[in-house]
């Protein structure tokens, strides 16, 4: 998440799920949380039996808007435009936390004079480049000074390498005008910035009534401030937009405004959309990062040597200055003894990337035939990934895949059905069988960073073997074949350590001897005398420590201790913390930059939310949580500037957060973000209405992959006017497989649907349970009807506009099924993350059958 | 059986679980959210059949109904709109959920009528005040069936015989929660002693009162709705916010055995009537038989 990563220093949810339970407000968006998180959907329950105010703001009606005492139904794709008008509603008003704004985020920072906002130039920022698509970023900055982003997912992705101009932040405090008069503070520039995102325009974009948004903003911000918190709870509804690391922004901003950040009961959930989603970023199958959210090399940046490298990507202030100590530990975990200070550690071993290798480029480089193979794990692109139909016919092109599931999923089964001729796809498929969690040892890592061991509690059927032993014995195999060999570009397989031990007649590998390293060690050759780190704090970058994860450091604190097996929680008397149950990166931390739930003094903001707070006899903070800030570090400590501080010395005692360079939540993010430095409200892609806000239609920096075989529709297409939305069901998982094969839960929805309102059923002579087909420029498919108040028509800047739902969980295996929704769906990005736009398509709907 | 955490259910529920005190289920319907985890849960721990009969278009409800092979069944009506084709209204009162959700189970009535239907002994009452159908001893007749008066008890048409929720009588042994209040991740579902669960239950409907929500009522609970025609509580009982009716629950349920003694009355008048008829039409001919040619 680069937005949460962007504006408070990390991209992972700020509290713990059960801490939502103290919050006096929550605001669910982006989200249906009852259905896709219905387990963490209990302290939302418990809140509201406190008597907190639960609103919900979505497309459609769903069982999270059935238990809010709100509903704000919006059109898909228009969140920016909602949240937008809750920030002006916040600033116009005066209703923000002054002090904990004023001193805690860069409201009252001053930036370049060069600037100019959208509000000016008509949706676009200034270092708008037309001829490349994208943004040059000097106006941007602070005045005086550039600011380097924090270290976050999709690093390499969102931010430029900088140059010595960043070490001015050394030099002086950034520049700020805490009376919020200078015309270029952030202060005002928001308030230009936002100034047209009035409650009527808010209902002329969103469709959502102007009274009822109103209603959301006054619970909000009547439940903001000393002695109440309010928190936003998103998920993928969010994510799954051209502009979706922007609309988490603009909630992000609000609640830094609101003064809801690192506080009990207040804060950002992001509820991730798949069991250790989390945890697949922190130890990343992402493409562009390295263990630990540190950049992965890339061939085009000055990566060249790891001196280059470090020092490009070094922030020179603050938390993330100590980057070269997590950067050599994890290579010394990965090569061993054969990383020496000579060799760069072994830096040259690493690959370098040259451009965006995620997956839906990589989709369509399968169907051109650039990828040979594919390994697909976990994941059941034939119906999970955009545009479904060219994924499949792209897996024709494909020399081998491996599929490792535990059924044939409709991705392994992809050559020999519908219109598949076996003849002619020469794909060699090997379908090898998964264990399922129960059958295998390991940790989750979820939604809020707490990290949980499992153990196996069954053997896994027949010939099935878990992930783990597959990439163990993979890697073995590969460093076999590759043992003799002296070519240089065979060196990261033969110097790669590979020394798990294993257990029982499978040779199953010790998930812990993983966790352990994961977790670090000092360095020996011989692994007896290795020693566990307990603190990243402990971790050098001289070679005398191993690390496979940096922010892991602590989940294996001794070599008897892994603490993600701690099961005690507190008791019914508090504090509520649960700090002996697992463990939570970082450093068990519950609540990130918590040094926020303390005013500038050190003092609780209230006693009724407290969480840490100065220790003046003691000389350090102290509270409920672990402090996400150097322990002993006095509130009113302000850096000696003139030695030039780097790193945490150039962090004053009231700036919590402390992975942003200056200390402080970026409202207003000079660095890191492909799109701009405040969210503004772009049109999905493919919309049905121009863009009512600015002459800009969509996101300009948009990733669009255009393809012969990923066509999109023009902006108010008649032939495709309905807005589609896809969506889960509490009672499927994702692409299907688990849910879908099994007979207890797929007969809870056992055949794929969509959702139409009745006032466009009756319009097109549908009633429920008729067949329907659905069609865009990427497929056509037919499904059955299922005509509902949850979804209704709005009138958006004058025009009627109707919106349909659809789940993609289906396919053509198991006992439920459906066809396949992704099928009508594009390869579109959001230029941070490259995530798509599920969420806010156009379509076309009629009565009747494909003809097949 | 000894189970590996003793007393689990001290740590999921709250309780012990001691034979020869009474259990059941509250079930506070504005705390569900439809997420079928009971449903789900209820199958796989009694190995009950899927029964995928399609999709029914009845909101998100496709289990449709209790049977022999579905013990618990998540109950959906919508009225986002409150008037059919009316405005589809924002705001809603507290706990008050425009799209009604409930898991409905076996009641586990005192007194019982399938059981007091039960020819066999089959159905009986156990150590926790719970009634359970013992599948060596069912022969099947199916008296039970109709004696229900919320449909609950149905017959397997691959074995004959009659099946319902045990209340997971084999896990109450081992001293766990049953599987479906376990799972249950808002407690919607509640597990517990019957005197525990009452007093909690009338808590929370002062307290949804205090909170503007006059129609909350306990239904099953001694003295209220449901509990009802000879039946004195049911021990699976529900929170509701609307009519019995909306939840496909009998407004008056009755027990057949309450029936009984008019019944017999009228049945034994009727018997008599009808014998002193017969007795006089053919008595007239008494003996004629004889008389024929």
């Amino acid at each position: 998440m680069p937005s949460l990563g962007a504006t408070y220093g990390r991209g992972a949810a700020t509290l713990p799920q059960w801490d939502v339970a103290n919050a006096d407000a929550i605001l669910i968006m982006g989200s249906n949380m009852a259905e896709s998180h219905p387990i963490a959907y209990r302290f939302v329950l418990q809140a509201k039996q406190k008597g907190a105010t639960v609103m919900h703001a979505d497309p459609r009606f769903t069982r999270t808007s059935a238990m809010a005492d709100l509903y704000a139904p919006v059109r898909a794709g228009s969140d920016i435009a909602f949240l937008g008008g809750i920030i002006r509603h916040i600033l116009e008003n005066d209703l923000w936390f002054r002090e904990y704004a004023l001193h805690y985020t860069n409201l009252a920072t001053i930036i370049d004079e060069r600037f100019r906002g959208a509000d000016e130039l008509d949706g676009v920022f200034s270092g708008w480049d037309e001829e490349g698509r994208r943004y040059v970023y000097d106006s941007w900055q602070y005045e005086g000074m550039t600011v380097p982003s924090s270290l976050a997912e999709h690093h390499v992705n969102t931010t430029e390498s900088f140059n010595d101009e960043t070490k001015r932040l050394s030099h002086a405090p950034v520049p700020q005008d805490l009376t919020l008069e200078h015309p270029n503070c952030v202060y005002r520039i928001m308030r230009r910035h936002y100034a047209r995102y009035t409650p009527e325009m808010v209902e002329r974009v969103t469709g959502c009534p102007a009274d009822v948004f109103l209603k959301v903003c006054e619970a909000l911000t009547r439940n903001s401030g000393r002695e109440r918190t309010a928190t936003i709870c998103y998920a993928v509804g969010w994510t799954h937009h051209s502009t979706g690391v922007q609309i988490i922004r603009a909630a992000a901003i609000i609640q830094a405004l609101l003064g809801n950040v690192g506080r009990p009961g207040g804060g950002i959930l992001a509820l991730r959309g798949h069991t250790s989603i989390q945890g697949s970023t922190d130890i990343p199958t992402l493409y562009n990062m390295l263990p630990g959210y540190l950049p992965m090399p890339h061939a085009y940046k000055p990566h060249d040597t790891l001196k280059d490298y470090l020092e490009i990507e070094e922030t020179p202030t603050g938390w993330w200055s100590n980057f070269p100590k997590y950067a050599v530990s994890l290579f010394r975990a990965w090569y061993g003894d054969a990383a020496t200070p000579g060799n760069d550690w072994g830096y040259d071993w690493l690959p370098r990337i040259v451009g965006d290798h995620s997956q839906l480029p990589l989709t369509l480089a399968v169907r051109d035939g650039i990828i040979k193979g594919l390994f697909v794990m976990g994941q059941n692109p034939v119906v999970g990934s955009s545009n479904a139909g060219m994924v499949r016919r792209g897996l024709a092109n494909l020399e081998w895949m491996v599929v490792r599931d535990f059924t044939e999923t409709e991705t392994a089964a992809f050559w020999h059905h519908g219109d598949a001729r076996p003849q002619d796809i020469a794909t060699e498929v090997f379908l090898m069988p998964c264990t399922f969690a129960g059958e295998k040892a390991g940790s989750f890592t979820n939604t809020h960073r707490l990290v949980q061991w499992h153990d196996a509690v069954v053997e896994g059927p027949g010939d099935s073997r878990s992930e783990l032993w597959f990439m163990h014995h993979l890697a073995l195999r590969v460093k076999a074949l590759y043992a003799g060999s002296t070519d240089p570009k065979d060196a990261p397989v033969r110097h790669l350590t590979w020394d798990y031990p294993v257990r029982g007649p499978k040779q199953e590998p010790d998930a812990e001897a993983v966790l352990k390293e994961i977790n670090g060690y000092t360095w020996a050759s011989d692994p007896a005398e290795r020693r566990q780190i307990a603190d990243f704090k402990d971790l050098k970058d001289d070679g005398s420590t191993a690390c496979g994860c940096w922010i892991y450091c602590g989940a294996f604190p001794a070599d008897d201790h892994n603490k993600t097996r701690d099961r005690t929680p507190d008791g019914p008397d508090g504090p509520g913390t649960h700090l002996n149950w697992a463990f939570a990166w970082p450093s068990n931390r519950r609540t990130l930059n918590n040094r926020a739930s303390a005013d500038p003094d050190g003092k609780p903001w209230s006693e009724r939310k407290r969480l840490l707070w100065w220790d003046a006899e003691q000389e350090r903070w102290t509270g409920h949580d672990e402090p996400d800030f150097p322990e002993e570090k006095p509130p009113h400590f302000e850096p000696d500037w003139d030695s030039k501080p780097t790193g945490m010395d150039a962090i004053t005692g009231n700036d919590p957060f402390i992975m942003i360079a200056d200390g402080k939540a970026s409202l207003f993010v000079p660095s890191g973000l492909k799109d701009g430095p405040l969210p503004t409200h772009y049109e999905p892609l493919e919309s049905p209405v121009p863009n009512p806000l600015y002459k800009q239609q969509g996101n300009p920096t948009a990733k669009r992959w255009e393809h012969d075989d990923n066509e999109l529709h023009p902006i108010g297409d008649p032939a495709h006017p309905y807005v589609l939305t896809t969506y889960r069901l509490t009672e499927h998982h994702s692409g299907g497989a688990p849910t879908r094969s099994v007979p207890t839960t797929a007969e809870l929805q056992p055949e794929g649907f969509a959702e139409i309102p009745p006032e466009l059923a009756a319009e097109l002579g549908i009633t429920t349970l008729d067949w329907v087909v659905l069609e865009t420029a990427r497929g056509a498919i037919e499904t059955r009807a299922l005509v509902t108040e949850r979804l209704r028509p709005f009138v958006i800047d004058g025009r009627r506009v109707h919106q349909i739902g659809m789940p993609w969980h289906y396919g053509w295996h198991g006992y439920a099924t459906g066809d396949i929704a992704n099928v009508l769906t594009a390869c579109v990005g959001d230029p941070n993350t490259s995530m798509h736009e599920n969420k806010a398509l156009t379509c076309a709907l009629r009565k009747g059958r494909l003809a097949r | 059986m000894t189970a590996l955490i003793p007393d689990e259910s001290a740590l999921t529920a709250g309780t012990t679980v001691r034979p020869g005190r009474r259990y059941g289920f509250f079930t506070d319907t504005t705390l569900c959210i439809g997420c079928k985890a009971c449903e789900v849960a209820c199958k796989e721990w009694n190995a009950l059949p899927a029964d995928i009969p399609g999709l029914t278009g009845m909101s998100y409800d496709n289990t449709v109904d209790l049977s022999a092979d579905t013990w618990r069944h998540v109950l959906f009506v919508e009225k986002i709109a409150p008037q059919a084709g009316g405005e589809r209204v924002t705001t809603m009162p507290p706990f008050q959920s425009n799209w009604l959700m409930m898991s409905d189970v076996c009641k586990h009535c005192s007194p019982a009528p399938c059981l007091e239907a039960c020819p066999t002994g089959s159905l009986f009452r156990t150590e926790f005040d719970t009634v359970v159908v013992q599948q060596d001893i069912c022969n099947g007749c199916g008296y039970c069936v109709p004696a229900c008066p919320f449909g609950v008890v149905d017959l397997n048409l691959s074995d004959g015989k009659a099946h319902k929720c045990t209340l997971c009588y084999d896990r109450l042994k081992g001293g766990l929660e049953p599987a479906c209040a376990k799972s249950c991740p808002t407690d919607s579902i509640q597990f517990g002693e019957i005197d525990d669960l009452t007093e909690r239950a009338r808590g929370r409907v002062e307290e949804l009162r205090g909170l503007g929500r006059d129609d909350a009522y306990l239904y099953g609970a001694p003295g209220t709705p449901g509990a009802t025609g000879g039946i004195e509580r049911l021990n699976a009982f529900f929170l509701l916010t609307d009519r019995p009716e909306v939840y496909n629950l009998p407004e008056h349920p009755t027990r057949p055995a309450e029936r009984f003694a008019p019944g017999m009355a009228a049945g034994l008048a009727a018997v008599a009537g009808l014998t002193l008829a017969a007795a006089l039409l053919f008595g007239r001919n008494g003996g004629g038989d004889g008389g024929r040619p």
